[in-house]
């Protein structure tokens, strides 16, 4: 009896505590988040409730008529394109071109190879911010300035895709090319047609990671894009800062807007993203 | 032309190098978009920030060569800079260590959990798959005069200065959004990293009467260590180049007291036009992440365990 008392006893305790680890982590959860329901709730009230002290948690009246407000009081609908023809544009141009210098440094033979690829690799110590002012120039110098050309065509040839994908490309099996290749298929036809398709998990990733990275990207469009009609989410909604005061509760509706593309997808692909921080873990850096 | 060349030169491997040649040839095109992207965007700027680095220009006129003037009056005259090098090690110091802490217990303690594990890696990653600028803002308005923040220090009885306006709270206002909008990424690959702690060394360890503080300090602790190594010197290199937050939030203030490098630069090259001097500047600031990485090169042997 003794035992078998004292396993359930036991078994209950366990229970209860995993009850109050579970219950303590999502109180943590709910105050990480509290920023985010911050921004909601200040969003759907009027600018003098924003500022009126004391601090009200909910809004005395709801003004979910923000939202469009704010879409409309600056040209929100221009900058959400804006920034999805800049992330879009910057995706496909770094998968096509990853995916064209990935296979060349998988599968084909030429002359220093290895060391272009070294090369590669090492241009990913430079840091970013770094090149702004060259890439400035550059992009002044080419009459790109306030054009998409301008934000997109720098920030569009990072290595890093190169060398990801060709990691991928290496643990596709040559037989399956091949074949395609003793029945004369050109390179191109066979990175099309075989390796394209079997990498997507690959793609998908340096797809997925590129286009949010661009989403929020935020200094190099504040510095190309001068004129307003151009400007991309994040440095759009800095504008609501300078004129005529602060509009507080429209700032905090465009900026809930800005986070919806990252938040589905970060909800979304969970499994993706974290396989792919896993991938990280399991290299250690090494 | 050359490959056939070459090839007619060294008849005994004739076939073999030809078809080198038309691999090679394949390799150039596959190769080109990318080459001439790379070069025109990322190394020819490396060139011309070394070169513009040593000349005056100011955007407009003619550039001249002035060598180490731009270095010599960072280090020597400027009054602005010491103190911005000062926020910045200051900031990264606190920030990288605050958040290696946190991510690592946040880690921890969602790998114990036996439900829900992926829910709470998701509400942990959220900012850092939103725009840093929306995040910045939410901050800014909760740490405003009379703000959320105030609201619940007054409620708590604690009487401190406004955070953003005051001189030295400003880069603690600073390191508090930077550590909401980072500290999930670290959270999700420390977490991945003990997932991948083979449950029967801990199940052995539990045996042999090892405590659970024992088994985190003595097995998960070294088996995630390479993992930790590489987080801690990916955030270090970030930390160093912190920007977005400091425009939105402080623009440097107040005073100087949250002007970093990567502010720095931006500010002397973009609103004063010193291309020349705040070429100079991120080159310090390149010196400092090689400088900060090496140490901790040096410093992983003394702690990093690799299993081969």
């Amino acid at each position: 009896m003794t035992t078998r008392a004292k396993a359930k006893a036991d078994a209950q305790r366990t229970l209860a505590l995993d009850i109050l680890n579970h219950g303590a982590l999502a109180l943590v959860a709910l105050l990480f988040l509290f920023p985010f329901f911050w921004m909601v709730s200040n969003a759907v009230r009027s600018n003098a409730e924003v500022l009126a002290i004391p601090v009200r948690i909910l809004p005395n009246v709801y003004e979910w008529g923000n939202f469009a407000k704010a879409w409309s009081e600056l040209p929100f609908g221009r900058f959400f394109l804006n920034s999805m023809i800049v992330s879009v544009s910057v995706t496909v141009i770094t998968v096509v071109v990853s995916c064209l210098s990935g296979y060349a440094f998988a599968r084909l033979k030429f002359p220093g190879r290895d060391q272009l690829l070294m090369a590669y690799l090492g241009t990913l110590m430079i840091p970013g911010i770094m090149l702004i002012i060259p890439l400035f120039l550059i992009v002044n110098n080419l009459g790109m300035v306030n054009t998409f050309q301008g934000v997109i065509l720098p920030v569009a040839f990072g290595t890093f895709g190169s060398f990801l994908l060709r990691q991928f490309f290496l643990s596709i099996p040559l037989e399956l090319e091949e074949a395609a290749r003793i029945d004369g298929a050109s390179r191109l036809r066979i990175l099309v047609s075989i390796i394209v398709p079997l990498s997507m998990p690959a793609i998908g990733l340096l797809s997925l990671f590129t286009f949010i990275g661009q989403w929020n990207n935020f200094l190099w469009p504040l510095i190309v894009m001068t004129g307003s009609d151009n400007a991309t989410l994040p440095v759009g909604l800095t504008y609501f800062q300078t004129q005529q005061g602060t509009a507080w509760n429209f700032i905090m509706a465009g900026a809930a807007l800005s986070m919806i593309p990252g938040v589905i997808l970060a909800i979304v692909l969970q499994k993706l993203i974290y396989n792919s921080i896993a991938l990280n873990a399991g290299m250690g850096g090494r | 032309m050359h490959e056939t060349a070459v090839a007619n030169a060294v008849p005994a491997k004739r076939r073999k190098s030809r078809l080198d040649a038309g691999e090679g040839r394949t390799a150039f095109f596959f190769l080109l978009p990318s080459l001439i992207g790379v070069m025109l965007f990322l190394v020819f700027p490396i060139i011309a920030s070394v070169v513009l680095s040593f000349t005056n220009w100011k955007l407009l006129g003619q550039p001249a060569f002035v060598g180490f003037a731009n270095y010599t009056r960072l280090f020597t005259a400027d009054p602005q800079f010491w103190p911005v090098l000062r926020n910045t090690l200051f900031f990264t110091a606190e920030y990288l260590v605050l958040n290696i802490i946190i991510s690592l217990g946040l880690a921890v303690w969602i790998s114990s959990l036996k439900m829900g594990q992926r829910w709470f890696r998701v509400i942990f990653f959220l900012p850092t798959f939103t725009p840093g600028i929306a995040v910045a803002i939410v901050w800014m308005l909760i740490f405003a005069p009379d703000g959320f923040f105030d609201f619940v220090m007054s409620s708590l009885s604690i009487h401190i200065p406004s955070m953003l306006t005051d001189q030295t709270l400003a880069m603690q206002a600073v390191i508090i959004v930077s550590l909401w909008a980072g500290v999930g990424y670290n959270t999700v690959l420390f977490n991945a990293a003990l997932d991948m702690v083979p449950a029967n060394y801990l199940e052995a360890a539990r045996i042999d009467g090892a405590s659970a503080w024992d088994r985190f300090w003595k097995i998960r602790l070294p088996l995630i260590s390479p993992t930790l190594f590489f987080g801690t010197v990916m955030t270090a290199i970030t930390s160093l180049q912190v920007f977005d937050q400091i425009y939105v939030m402080t623009r440097g203030g107040p005073g100087n007291a949250t002007a970093t490098l990567g502010y720095a630069i931006y500010q002397r090259g973009f609103q004063n036009f010193q291309m020349g001097y705040a070429s100079a500047i991120a080159w310090v600031m390149f010196a400092m992440i090689m400088a900060l990485t090496a140490f901790q090169f040096w410093l992983q042997r003394k702690w990093v365990h690799y299993d081969n």
